[in-house]
């Protein structure tokens, strides 16, 4: 019984692990779509975050910086998702997608000198499993959320404190009335654009630090095309939580512990019968994506009127239209 | 004379070729009631949203207290304490009535709950308006909706109400109850502004009158010097008569009989809940309804649009319940449903005239290409008949006014010459003129022996118009009466649903 107990402990303590960066992009997707920008670019920020990130931590050997810097970038790219989308209106798709792709080649571009270069010893050592006294003793819960990076306890803060700012703070009002009914906001004295380009830069610093997390953290090491598609899942997520951010953790660490299913399943030697077989690892590498799928449909059967998307999700807001 | 507390200085607003405000002069003072009156497109609206910061002037001045003032923003209207109540609602639908009042305001950074329902529950009481801070504003009737918009002006302090034709929604109570309220205000020493093309409403509420035509200002003029006649010559510039023809209904035999039609929404709500009435040949079947009452279920479940969940719809003499939208147009059903959008549901605005026209006649060709000769005829004959205001048949349909698509999809619709019309709002939008051609056109429907479903929002059209009114409420009938002898009053009250209180009164 204490093998069992033990043994699911270290898989949710992985699937907090692997869902940590899921998380970080979903809220970020999250206070995009929020004010009715729906950015496909949250792959993109994710790698520039995370090239950058490594950069960073490499040269200057602080991850603090690093990490910072991950967010920072990131948020440059959506700064310029931004300026396309609210500014001078264009298509919020393509430009997402355009993102994406021009994120994926910078990472490339940049990356290409840092395959085989590792993080100084400074930088993997602060952000290495931290154990925090007492609650790490918890049954289960301990090892699962308090026996790990800080990095992990960060995103669990900035959940909590981005659900704060949307639910409980007038400007999360003003936020949400901007994504729901622009028109009405602007009538109410909002700065619709100012609150656009702020909550879009905002949720690309969270998917850069979300990228950052990959190769700092949980990889640790350069790779192309480290994200592998989660910026894409993290997309659905958004959707599957509803646009609150509470339910993004739990969302965030079932994807998380499915993708980690992927990897301990890939190693079980099952019995059929007396006939041993293993399950293909492509076919299990599938799993995360066509939970999304799942996922997506069942979310859209739900209809009650607090889970629709924001109203205004999508389409640019012009003032004198008529 | 007293200073005038806003001064609108020749005023001019221009959106693409169209002229919407040309060197408009206009005063508000404090303490009156201001009825601005125009048809519809002479630019009381655009001058309105000018005043509120929503659009910006091309030129001319606005000017508070004598003072020049620009309105960068809306923000910048509500700072100078000018508020408005827009036609179509600014709401946003999740929220609670007072998210929806106070966002935008700086109410500090944590958002006060409690406190908050406090003030606009006081702030309600003072003028008499009863509201629900917590209510969620889908869940709203139109009424609830526009309260939360006055409050919301209210709660920002305005000294200046503007409200966009308000009553266009509400039922008579409703109107009287809103018109006590303004009256209220006006004591406490605001200034309200009240847009709209009903007169009757410019003589009971407004002190003064200022007239836009064509986007100009025709002149301003004191209620008590006036009279409704006069208000109409100089809004339309010519000599208009007011009064609706209704030729003789020639009793003609049930045309259409519809029996316990229940509709019902993916929620499980019913739409339409248990409908039965008939409609005969050559008569007018007025219906009156609160916007969202049915009516459109109603239009589109006889067009077969509607799934339908039970009940029959016996169209001479045969249930047409179940069949394809084609094959009920092919037995001589004819809608011209005109939604708020005006093109929607009958045209398609990127297509020219003729290509409507041909939209319901092109399988008629035996050939497997269109047939445009025959298509140009019926449109060439459709613009000369109904007078249509065009540069030629080839005109893209969305570029034209809006009396001028309406009078392409009632021509379409009339061109094949159906033996059942189905119209709602077909007036919506017009101006006098344009709309007493519309009604022309479908008396001569009816003396043809076609019978007539008319969704109205004028009551005093209906009245004047129809043979027989129903009325319908959240889906159900609330009666069918004759309008030669109801009342305004009595449909308003069927229209809530009271349907006691009329018995009562009878």
């Amino acid at each position: 019984m204490n093998d069992f107990i033990n043994a699911l402990a270290l898989f949710l303590q992985s699937a907090v692990t692997m869902g940590t960066p899921l998380l970080l992009a979903t809220i970020g997707g999250i206070l995009a779509e929020k004010v009715g920008h729906l950015n496909l670019g949250v792959e993109g920020m994710m790698l520039m975050g995370a090239v950058i990130g490594y950069v960073t931590g490499i040269n200057t050997g602080n991850p603090f910086i690093a990490i910072i810097a991950a967010g920072l970038v990131a948020a440059l790219g959506a700064l310029i998702y931004a300026f396309i989308t609210v500014s001078l209106k264009g298509n919020q798709i393509v430009t997402g997608l355009a993102l994406t792709i021009f994120g994926t080649g910078f990472a490339n571009f940049i990356g290409s000198s840092l395959v085989g270069v590792t993080l100084p010893a400074s930088v993997k050592g602060a952000l290495s499993d931290f154990e925090m006294p007492i609650l790490k003793d918890i049954p289960i819960l301990g090892k699962m959320i308090f026996s790990q990076s800080i990095y992990v306890y960060v995103s669990l803060l900035l959940a909590l404190l981005v659900w704060f700012y949307i639910k409980k703070t007038s400007f999360g009002l003003n936020m949400r009335s901007v994504g729901e009914n622009p028109a009405a906001a602007d009538a109410s004295g909002i700065n619709v654009t100012l609150y656009k380009y702020i909550n879009i830069c905002l949720g690309g610093f969270m998917c850069g630090i979300g990228g950052a997390y990959l190769s700092l953290v949980s990889v640790p090491s350069w790779q192309d095309n480290i994200t592998a598609g989660i910026g894409w899942i993290a997309v659905a997520l958004v959707i599957f939580a509803t646009w609150n951010p509470i339910r993004a953790i739990f969302g965030a660490y079932l994807f998380g512990a499915i993708q980690c299913l992927d990897y301990k399943l890939q190693n079980v030697k099952f019995n059929f019968f007396g006939n041993p077989f293993t399950i293909n690892a492509q076919l299990l590498s599938i799993l995360p994506y066509f939970m999304t799928i799942i996922v997506l449909i069942f979310i859209n059967i739900r209809k009650k009127k607090e889970n629709q998307p924001p109203a205004g999700l999508g389409s640019a807001y012009f003032r004198e239209e008529r | 004379m007293k200073e005038s507390y806003i001064e609108l200085c020749d005023i001019t607003k221009v959106f693409g070729p169209v002229i919407a405000n040309n060197n408009v002069n206009l005063s508000i003072n404090k303490g009156e009631i201001l009825a601005i009156l125009g048809e519809n497109g002479s630019g009381k609206s655009t001058l309105m949203n000018m005043l509120s910061g929503i659009y910006r002037p091309d030129s001319g001045s606005i000017r508070i207290n004598g003072k020049p003032t620009l309105f960068r923003s809306p923000k910048d209207a509500i700072s100078a304490k000018i508020g408005m109540v827009h036609q179509h609602f600014k709401l946003v639908e999740v929220f609670s009535a007072k998210e929806n009042i106070t966002n935008g305001l700086k109410n500090g950074f944590i958002y006060k709950n409690k406190q908050l329902s406090k003030e606009i529950l006081a702030l309600a009481n003072r003028y008499g308006l009863s509201i629900d801070p917590e209510k969620k504003v889908y869940d709203m009737s139109v009424s609830e909706k526009q309260t939360v918009e006055i409050l919301k002006v209210l709660y920002r302090g305005a000294d200046v109400l503007i409200l966009d034709e308000p009553t266009a929604v509400l039922t008579p109570q409703e109107i009287k109850k809103l018109f006590m309220i303004l009256q209220n205000m006006k004591k406490d020493g605001r200034a309200i502004v009240i847009i709209t093309h009903k007169l009757n409403e410019v003589m009971e509420i407004s002190d003064r009158v200022t007239i836009l035509r064509k986007g100009e200002s025709v002149g301003s003029i004191e209620t008590c010097n006036t009279n409704p006649k006069e208000l109409t010559d100089a809004m339309v510039g010519a000599s208009v008569n007011l009064s609706i023809n209704r030729p003789e209904n020639i009793k003609g035999l049930p045309l259409m009989e519809i029996e316990n039609l229940t509709i019902t929404s993916p929620e499980k709500v019913n739409l339409l809940d248990n409908v039965s009435f008939t409609v005969k040949k050559g008569e007018i079947l007025g219906v009156a309804a609160v916007a969202g009452s049915g009516q459109k279920e109603l239009c589109e479940a006889i067009a077969g649009l509607q799934k339908v969940a039970s009940g029959n719809i016996i169209f001479n003499s045969e249930d047409i319940v179940g069949l394809s939208p084609r094959a009920i147009i092919n037995k001589g059903i004819s809608m011209s449903f005109i939604p708020e959008d005006r093109l929607g549901m009958g045209l398609i605005g990127s297509m020219n005239i003729i290509d409507n026209v041909i939209l319901k006649t092109y399988r008629a060709g035996k050939s497997p290409f269109i047939d445009r000769k025959e298509g140009k005829k019926n449109a060439l004959q459709i613009v000369k008949k109904f007078d249509i205001n065009t540069p030629s048949v080839y005109h893209q349909v969305s570029k034209l006014s809006g009396g001028n698509i309406q009078k392409v999809l009632l021509g379409r619709e009339i061109s094949l010459d159906p033996e059942l019309i189905i119209t709602a709002y077909p007036t919506r939008g017009l101006d006098i003129g344009a709309s007493h051609k519309i009604y022309d056109v479908i008396n001569d429907q009816k003396e043809k022996g076609v019978g007539i479903l008319f969704v109205g929002e004028d009551l005093d059209v209906l009245l004047e118009l129809s043979d027989r009114i129903m009325v319908l409420n959240s889906g159900r009938v609330m009666g069918i009466v004759d309008a030669h002898k109801t009342t305004k009053e009595e449909l308003g009250l069927l229209m809530m649903g009271m349907k006691q209180e009329v018995a009562q009164n009878v």
